[in-house]
Parts: structure tokens; sequence; C-alpha cells
């Protein structure tokens, strides 16, 4: 109660919940921290029977991690979940499911090799003598829920010859065999086509119908606006707004979304914008992205910003040589420049900080120092002998440029904390003296001291003359670091902002696909 | 890494220590330094393919074609010499040489081009190269009165009170260590190993990296198989059967990582010879031929439960800390 009342206008809530009858499951100040990330603090969100609740948010607003203690993935450390009026824990997935609690996820966890009937009825098939699976009755029950919610697929087909969009019918047939109460969706049209969206918003109709919860994630607007009863919104971890669709307009969601002032700090730049560095021209990919081009000088940042999987991540790793462009050019210098490996991009002055520090950055096994001259071994070797003594040298100077703190450089790098792991990555790059660094997500998963300091670096690299490319979805970040931004949305850049234009109002709107007129 | 792997190594060769020590309270002849030269000069063969098999279980791969690569290109080298009795040496090794690696390319290409499963392509290659033996050589034996006095004699010939055998050994082993630790491709085994998405994004390619470490198995599958043949004088379809086996397991009880990215060339030497020590000491003291596989084999089992119970303690570790800066 002392959570809700310090959040804006919240009464209406209190309200309308007294009139619609309770909810079925209610979370009451959950809250869930990683090592150096508080993820949720004390978050409240309610799902009613026979009623669709939107959850939106920023990426990193700490969706996923609801989900996961929905599902009994995650356990909080604070808070209380109760279903039906009872209270309860998940300290399992199994349980979330005999609570009733089922997901279907944007790549549903289904068995490929198995038949549609089977995967229905995983963990719970009919059993005839001795104990075996009676066949028969597992069909004729599996055709039955694929016709209460209407899908017209065979129950003997094996799953992998479906469509994501036919997966999903068979995840909800599934929850229906299992009698699920809550159903969470999350982003459960993003890879779908229009027709197959239309079906699966029938698909909701009907699960309202018959009377299930459901919580629906999304990123989209106009869905949300169209199937949603009610909506509820995070921000960094926080709830921030909850109440009935009908009561709000996607201007209003939007600044929920986004928030009030930013209290990050970041660092004041001046920027002093050389020659154009690298230009890119009609860049296009067969399946991720589309005629994506842009120039950039000495010294500046540039944002990309986008929702999850709007492929920014995509170009820039056929910019960098990893994956081949099927169409377009770049110009380094001015001088046209072939790049198809990420060897060739390093040697032409690209580099690329990717993402997933832990998966794509750090080498765990090797010590720091081998790991910031790793991609720098030409200079610091002689007749194909290494000189051991000039690696030394090179980490020591560029971890200290860094402010790097570890006990020793031939200290394992899995040592040390997720921060300072991500500046030997960084020095490894420096290390290779670049003309245009990409930062994909530079900040994600990092505790907010390492972040002001990549921050101070990243604005300290492009008073140096480099030009950055800066991916990232968190919009302070965007808006506090950019020189100018660029908006990709459905592999395809959708806007480009600077100055006054650049808002969090504006750079939402273009990633969402908003458009102006109705904002 | 290093103060993790030497204490590691420490801990091996204290295991090692132990084996003599416990042997030597029976039976002190054999550790008397004739015997123990002789005991390295035995193990020679197995240190070398040790070393190979390194490079290539680093890079997350495995090559269990070894011991067929090191049975053909023995047969083969051995029908030279049938055939050309006056070819010298140096050209007989090079022959060895060149055949192992171009063995081991085909293994390499077949992981990087076509993206295979390294068990599943040695495993195919393994047999293909024992079917191909059988093949040239019609199932028949090469026996001692048909190689030339100098083939059979050069790796028992002696230099500096050791055998040639056992100086390739030494050789190897000090090539490897500076391959390892003073080459970029040296680095980029581990690079490979502990990371192949991050090598990637560093500018080193995954496939071509994994296959020269093939190559290299192959390489010294090919010398061993001169040296083996020459030295027991004999060459059939089924010499070093299941060596592969006991490559592997070497390292494995070096305390190379199955997983990649871990392993020294320390840990690989100390593997194989803790290996050829019990070979050669249980026979000594009397114990069936049975104790030994057995000893092996939970020698094998305490390496790995070893290696995973030292990583477990190194998340707990991770843990404290993230726990203090909170």
């Amino acid at each position: 109660m002392v959570v809700l009342a310090q959040l804006q206008d919240r009464e209406d809530v209190h309200l309308q919940s007294h009139i619609d009858g309770a909810p079925i499951l209610s979370l009451k100040g959950i809250s869930k921290s990683f090592p150096g990330v508080k993820a949720l603090s004390g978050v409240d969100l309610d799902l009613y029977p026979g009623e669709v609740t939107a959850l939106v948010g920023e990426n990193g607003a700490g969706k996923s991690t609801i989900v996961k203690i929905l599902t009994g993935i995650y356990q909080p450390e604070e808070g209380t979940i109760t279903v039906s009026g009872e209270p309860l824990n998940f300290p399992t997935a199994q349980d979330a499911g005999k609570a009733g609690v089922t997901a279907i996820h944007q790549e549903t966890v289904l068995f490929d090799e198995l038949t549609v009937a089977e995967n229905i009825f995983i963990g719970h098939a009919p059993r005839g003598r001795f104990g075996l699976i009676d066949k028969k009755t597992l069909r004729r029950r599996a055709k039955e829920l694929l016709d209460r919610i209407g899908a017209q697929i065979d129950p003997d087909v094996t799953l992998k010859d479906l469509g994501i969009a036919n997966k999903h019918l068979v995840a909800i047939a599934r929850a229906l065999s299992i009698d699920a109460k809550i159903v969470i969706m999350d982003e459960p049209t993003a890879s779908l086509s229009y027709k197959e969206i239309e079906e699966t918003y029938e698909l909701v109709e009907r699960l309202k119908a018959e009377g299930k919860a459901i919580l629906f994630i999304s990123h989209k607007f106009d869905e949300i606006f169209r199937i949603a009863d009610r909506y509820t919104v995070f921000r960094d971890g926080e709830k921030v707004g909850a109440g009935k669709i009908a009561d709000v307009n996607e201007q209003s969601l939007v600044k929920m979304m986004v928030g009030r002032a930013v209290d990050q700090v970041f660092p004041n730049r001046a920027p002093d914008l050389g020659e154009e560095v690298l230009k890119v021209v009609g860049y296009s990919h067969p399946t991720e992205f589309e005629d994506i081009g842009f120039s950039l000088r000495a010294g500046e940042i540039l944002g990309f910003y986008g929702l999850v999987g709007a492929g920014r991540s995509e170009f820039m790793q056929a910019l960098f040589g990893i994956t081949k462009p099927s169409k377009g050019a770049i110009r380094i210098d001015g001088k046209v420049a072939v790049v198809r490996s990420p060897n060739e991009a390093i040697h032409r002055g690209i580099v690329y900080v990717p993402e997933d520090r832990g998966k794509q950055g750090a080498i765990k096994g090797l010590p720091i120092f081998q790991n910031v001259t790793l991609a720098s071994l030409s200079q610091t070797s002689r007749k194909g002998f290494l000189k051991l003594a000039q690696e030394f040298e090179m980490a020591r100077e560029y971890t200290q440029r860094l402010d790097l703190r570890a006990a020793a450089l031939d200290q394992d790098i899995g040592e040390l904390s997720g921060g300072n792991q991500q500046k030997v990555v960084i020095a490894k790059w420096l290390a290779t003296k670049p003309r245009v660094i990409i930062l994909d997500e530079p900040t994600k998963g990092i505790d907010i001291g390492s972040k002001a300091a990549v921050h101070e670096f990243m604005a300290e690299l492009a008073a140096q003359g480099l030009a950055v490319i800066m991916v990232s979805s968190e919009i302070p970040e965007v808006l506090g670091m950019s020189d100018r931004v660029i908006v990709m949305r459905e592999g395809r850049i959708v806007a480009e902002y600077e100055g006054e234009a650049l808002t969090p109002e504006s750079l939402v709107r273009a990633a969402a696909g908003i458009e102006e007129a109705r904002a | 890494m290093t103060g993790f792997l030497k204490s590691r190594e420490a801990i091996l060769a204290g295991a090692i220590l132990a084996l003599l020590i416990g042997v030597a309270s029976r039976f002190p002849a054999f550790v008397a330094p004739a015997n123990l030269a002789n005991v390295f000069n035995d193990t020679a063969p197995l240190i070398i393919l040790a070393l190979g098999q390194m490079v290539v279980i680093v890079t997350r791969c495995i090559d269990l074609s070894v011991a067929a690569n090191l049975a053909l290109t023995g047969m083969i080298v051995a029908m030279i010499n049938t055939a050309v009795p006056g070819l010298p040496i140096p050209l007989i090794l090079a022959i060895a040489l060149s055949l192992g690696a171009m063995m081991g390319l085909v293994n390499g290409l077949l992981v990087w081009k076509l993206d295979i499963p390294p068990i599943v392509v040695t495993l195919g290659t393994m047999t293909i190269y024992r079917g191909i033996i059988f093949v040239i050589s019609g199932g028949e034996w090469i026996n001692a009165h048909e190689m030339s006095d100098s083939f059979k004699a050069f790796p028992r010939a002696s230099f500096l009170g050791l055998p040639v055998l056992s100086w390739i050994a030494i050789v190897c082993v000090v090539a490897f260590l500076l391959l390892i630790s003073r080459t970029p491709l040296g680095r980029a085994f581990f690079a490979v190993g502990g990371n192949p998405h991050a090598a990637v994004y560093t500018g080193i390619d995954v496939g071509s990296t994994q296959c020269a470490a093939f190559v290299l198995s192959g390489m010294l599958a090919g010398l061993t198989g001169y040296l083996w043949v020459a030295r027991y004088a004999v060459a059939y379809v089924d010499i070093a059967g299941g060596f592969e086996l006991e490559v592997v397991a070497a390292c494995v009880i070096g305390g190379i990582s199955i997983a990649g990215g871990v392993g020294s060339v320390g840990g690989a030497l100390m593997g194989a010879l803790f290996l050829g020590i019990v070979k050669n000491a249980l026979p000594v003291i009397n114990i069936s031929p049975f104790w030994q596989l057995a000893i092996s084999g939970s020698a094998i089992i305490i390496a790995v439960a070893f290696n995973a119970a030292s990583s477990r303690t190194k998340g707990r570790v991770i843990l404290k800390k993230a726990e203090h800066a909170i």
C-alpha cells in the first residue's frame, strides 16, 4: 500500500479492482537483484480473469524478469505472490505450472522432434494399461483442444514442420490442457505475418472468453490498444503506472515509459567534429536489414536506437565483416573499402565491441594482458614470435588509461567484475588504434559507477578524434551521449534526430512505429 | 591462469613422485636413472601424440584418428623403405611428417569447411585410414628383415646417452612450449577454445585455427608412425590399435579441459608420463594388466573430478566478491 501511495494517481486502480472483483493473480512488492543491478524494486502486478493486461516498458525495465518470476525460473527476494487469494511461492517451474501459470514465449519452448499431440500432453499424457501412454486418447484429446482454439493443425504432424504461428497455437493448446488460468504471452506477434497476427488476436479473444487472465507483453502500441483491457508500465525496475486502457492514450503511455528527468549524469562534451571518416551507402542484407546509409565524422558520437530485433546489431556485424551484405558500399576516409572479415575490418580501422561481453568479448582462461593484446599481436611480435615484455607494456598502457582495477595483469580475466572485464575488452580494441569504434550496448548489465566511467571514456575517445557508433536501447544513455541518433525499425532506418528534435518521445515513437499524427 | 594451472601441474608432479616412491619402496631398481630413461623412451610416442592432441582439445575439438594416422604413415614409410632401401633418413622423416600433416589437413578441412563435429570427422577418418592400410598392404605384415638397417636403427641410435626417440620427444616438448607461449598461433588456439564468439570479433578465424591444430596433430602422428614402425621393426594393419584413447587420456589427466580453452604443454607431458610410469611399473611389482587399466581409468576420473571441483570453487569466489560489492 505504501508503494502504491507513492506513485502518481493510483487511486483509480483501487477503485477499479473493487468494482471488477479480485484479481486472480496478484504480485505485491516484488524485488529482485542481480550482482550489481537491481532488476525489480517493489513492483506490483495484478491480473484479472477474462481480461488482458498489457505490460509495457523500455528494454531493461524488468519485464522479462517478472515473467521469469511468474514462471518459477527466478525467485524474488521480497514480495508476495497471491493466486486466487492464497499466498504462494514458485520455487520451481513445475510449481508455477501447478498453480496454473503458463508462458508462451517468442521462441516457444516445445520439442521439435515430437508430434503436436505429444507436445501438448508432454509430462501429463493420458495413460492406458500398464502405465503406457494411451495414444488413441492422446490424439483425440489433442484434437479437441486444437478445435477449441480453432486451430487447423493435424495432431500427428511433427512439430518442426509447423510455422511459428502454429507453434504458438500448439503452446496455447498445451496451456489449455493443463488447465492454465494465467497465460503469459511474451511478444507473441513479434515474428508473425499480418494474417497470423490477426489470428493471434482472435485467439486472445477466445482465451478471454474462457476466463483466462492474460499478461500480454508487447512493444506495439496499436495492438496494446486493440486487445488489452488494462495496462501496467514498468520503468527501470519499478512500476510507474497501471490502470484501464480506456483511460489512457499512446501519448500518456509513452510518457510513463520514458519517465521524468534523467538522474544519471553524463559527461559535458563540446563536440569538435572533423572530417568524414566513414560513409555507408545502401547496405542491405537478404533477411536482416535494408538500405542502411549514413555518414560519420571524426569526433562524433552517433547513437543507434531501436527495439530489440530492429536489426541494429545485425547491421553492425555486417559492417565489421562477420556477415556479408548483399548490396551496398562503405568508404573510409573517402576511399572505397571492402570488408570481408573481422580481420580486414580491424586493419581498416573499424572495431566492434560486442554486446554480450560474456559470450563475445572477454576470453576466460587467458590472463588480462593476453586479452588486451589479442587483436594486435602483429604489433607485439617480431619474426613470428611474441615479445612478452612488449605485450605487458601495451596492456599496462591501455588498462591504465581505462583505470582498470586488477591485482595483476597476468590475473585470469574471469576473476574480474563485469565492469572491469568490459574495460579489458575496450582496451583490446583501443590497442589496435582504430578510426571507428562500434560500441554495442556498452553499459548493459554493469553497475552505475562503471557506467559513468564507460561514458566518460566514450566522451574522451570522441574528443581524441575517434568516430564512435553507439548502439543502445537505453534512452537516457542515447540522449545523454549522442550528437546524433539514428532510429532503426524492422531492419530499416526510420528516423534521424539531432539537437532540438532529439527527445525521448520522438525516439520511442519512431522505434515503435507510432505516427506523429496519432500522437 | 598460470598460477592456477601451475598448482594443478604441481599436484600432478606430486602424484607422479608419489607413484615413483611407492614403486621404489618395493623395487628400488625401478628408479635407477637407466631404468627411468627407459621408461621415458617407452613413453616418448605417447608424449609426442599428447602434445598434438593437446592443441586440438584446447580448440574444442578432438582427434580420434591419431593412432590410425600413425599406423598408415608407418605402413607407407615401411613400404617405401622396402621398395627403395637406400632412401636417406631425413627424407623418410620429411615424408612421414608431410603424410601425417596431410591426413590432419583432411580432418581439419572437414571440420572447418563442412562444419562437421570433430568427433564424427575423426571417427570416420580413423576407420578410413585403417582401411587404407589394409588395402595397400593386402593385410600383410612388413617384418624386420624386410626393412633396411639404417631405417630401423634411427630411433634407437644413442645421442648424449639417450636414444634419438627420446630426444625427438624432448625437441617436440620444447617446440610446443615455444609455440604455445610465444606465437600468435599458440595464442589463437586458446582464444578459439576459450571463447569462439569473442575470437571471431578479435579477427581470429575459428575454423582455420582448428584446422591448424589438426594439421599439427596429424604431423606429429605421422612422425610417430615412422618412429614406432622402426623401433618395433614391424608394420601391420593393427599397430597402435586403441592408442588414440590413451593419448586423450594423457591429456585429460594432464588437466587439459575437454571443454576447450584450458591446457598446457607441461600438463600433456606429465599426463603422458603418469600413464607411462603406471604401464611400466605395474608389471614390475607383479600387478595384473587388469589393474593397469583400472588405475589408468581411475586416474582419468579423478583428474576430471578435480578439474570440475576447482572450477566450482572459482565460481564461489566470484559470488563472494559480488556480495561484498553490494
